[in-house]
């Protein structure tokens, strides 16, 4: 046994060596499993090949009658890829909260940090900044391969208005997504539960708005996280209204109410 | 090393619903003692455990280690090392990665992780999964965790369980040399048999409520049955004769002693050359886990019904 005086030299308590501290081990969590880059690259793939796949299907209907020209957004097509990657990027933000709970390695996580808080909030900032860098990273990965595919017919540049905000835009609605994701399994602390409930709220409800008749579900329908999808579309054609800010703000809005609750339950619940 | 520091419960409350799980048990943990808590299963050993560790928090009362609670701790590994489920660890994930992340999040240095690997007998598997590890593998894991920042006090939860001889042997002698090296060391366990080799002090605990708080010498002078009565003139002057003679004494409110650690033959010329009179010698034979039972026989929470005959 090493018991000398002094083995295990200590930091200052400083709110930002612990904060840094906590940082650094969700860090090297998140890195350390498979599943992170494993989701990453799948989503990359999706996303960057889907762009290409959509860019070549769609050309035709890019060239053809002035109407449907007008009518072509060449962003949207082209990033359309990301409605399938999300579901990556969605199970990424559940694995990486109930893998902890699924193992019962949480309560090793907050027995090297009791500050609950502190250490979500470390962990949804490691995770919005890797997602958010590769997800911004094949966004324009996909624009730019989709762009070339879709050229000489309608396409669009990078320097064209509100371009560049869709394609920022979606690497921030992948995070968004990711990070919703995060929030439901803090929540619910099961894998299954936590994916039955981020698709149900992403895919299913939207579905129930749409098929129901009536200007009010109409409505309200159009205030669903999928309206984060706004964010890269270029043409906000017909019955919608919301510009993609806004469409981001609405996401972001469940996002911030599902992360109150996580904050709220995670301090106050036995591990 | 930190010096160890006590742990200390005051009416510390633990109820789910109606049913209370940890009922009011006031206790106090010491350095330099392998403290047993032991109790049959579903007693509130690991509710107690994960209440002394933050992790659960108290319907009411209070714990405290080194008069602080866990949850005000920056840094709490130099302090507090604990294994309470070894298997609490990413299967996808390295012993070292598992490890590093835990110091990282205490400020650790990573030559402490190669450290501590190399102390339990890990070092040859650090970069494989753990997900192909046996459960013996998993306790030493756990164990190296717990070791990290080389903390005064160390808590496990029944880390024997599912264990072979060997791995026993080891965690038991580990227990042992930490405790002479004066940190605290909390075991639990349902095994009576193993708690008599390993823990000096025993805290018993039985449907939540704290049975019996004592050193396990008196325990077992008091309940296993195997000891001497002994009923002389002058009590007092006997148990402390005998007590000075290394015995475990027990004195009962009518007078008659209960001594384990000497022989009826030795008790009557301890007896013979102090001037005792003695009324009773009588041997009672009985072992430590029949002493257990009697004591925690009233407490246990699930046990098998009498089929009724038809």
């Amino acid at each position: 046994m090493s018991a000398q005086a002094g083995t295990v030299p200590r930091l200052g308590s400083s709110l930002d060596s612990r904060l840094r501290a906590t940082a650094r081990s969700e860090w090297i969590k998140f890195r350390s499993v498979r599943s992170s880059p494993l989701a990453l690259v799948a989503t990359a793939l999706i996303v960057v090949l889907g762009a290409w796949l959509l860019a070549a299907g769609n050309r035709g209907s890019a060239a053809a009658s002035p109407a449907s020209k007008a009518a072509f957004d060449p962003v949207f097509t082209v990033l359309q890829g990301i409605e399938l990657g999300q579901l990556c990027i969605g199970v990424l933000g559940v694995i990486t909260v109930t893998g902890e709970y699924a193992s019962g390695l949480i309560r090793g996580t907050f027995l090297a940090t009791p500050q609950r808080a502190q250490v979500l909030a470390m962990k949804v900032l490691v995770f919005t900044v890797a997602v958010w860098a590769c997800c911004t990273g094949m966004s324009f990965a996909a624009f730019f391969l989709g762009q070339r595919v879709l050229s000489p017919a309608k396409h669009a540049g990078i320097g064209d208005p509100g371009v560049l905000t869709a394609v920022f835009g979606a690497g921030l609605y992948l995070t968004l997504i990711g990070l919703l994701g995060m929030f439901i399994a803090v929540l619910v602390r099961r894998t299954p539960a936590a994916l039955a409930a981020l698709f149900g709220l992403l895919v299913v409800l939207p579905i129930v708005f749409i098929e129901i008749p009536g200007k009010i579900t109409k409505n309200l329908g159009e205030f669903m996280p999928d309206a984060g999808e706004k964010a890269f579309q270029l043409l906000h054609s017909g019955a919608y209204t919301l510009g993609p800010w806004q469409g981001l703000a609405v996401l972001a809005a469940y996002v911030a109410v599902a992360a109150v609750a996580a904050f709220a339950l995670i301090v106050r619940r036995d591990a | 090393m930190t010096e160890g520091r006590t742990i200390e419960a005051r009416s510390l409350t633990k109820a789910y619903g109606a049913t209370a799980a940890v009922d009011g048990i006031d206790f106090q943990v010491k350095p330099g003692l392998v403290t047993g808590f032991l109790g049959p299963n579903g007693a509130g050993k690991s509710t107690t455990m994960r209440m002394i560790l933050g992790l659960d928090l108290p319907t009411s009362g209070t714990v405290t280690v080194g008069g602080r609670s866990y949850k005000g701790k920056v840094w709490p590994l130099h302090e507090v090392g604990a294994v309470l489920d070894a298997r609490a660890v990413h299967p996808g994930r390295s012993a070292y990665n598992h490890l590093h992340s835990l110091a990282a999040a205490n400020g650790i240095a990573r030559t402490r992780v190669d450290e501590v690997l190399e102390q339990v007998g890990l070092a040859s598997v650090a970069r494989k999964r753990a997900g192909g590890f046996s459960l013996g593998m998993y306790q030493r894991l756990g164990i190296a965790g717990a070791l990290l920042g080389d903390p005064g006090t160390l808590l496990f939860d029944e880390p024997v369980n599912g264990l072979d001889p060997e791995g026993i042997i080891w965690i038991r002698t580990l227990m042992r040399s930490l405790a002479a090296e004066g940190r605290t060391v909390l075991v639990s366990s349902h095994l009576m048999s193993e708690m008599a080799l390993t823990a000096d002090h025993l805290l018993v605990i039985g449907r939540g409520r704290m049975i019996a708080d004592m050193p396990l010498s008196e325990l077992m002078a008091r309940h296993s049955g195997d000891r001497v009565e002994v009923r002389s003139a002058d009590p007092q002057r006997m148990a402390a004769d005998l007590r000075a003679a290394g015995a475990g004494v027990m004195l009962e409110p009518d007078g008659t002693l209960g001594v384990a650690g000497l022989g009826s033959r030795q008790i009557g010329e301890l007896a013979a050359a102090r001037g005792h009179v003695l009324y009773q010698l009588r041997d009672e034979t009985g072992s430590l886990e029949q002493a257990y039972f009697r004591l925690t026989g009233e407490s246990v929470e699930y046990r098998a019904a009498v089929p009724v005959a038809s």
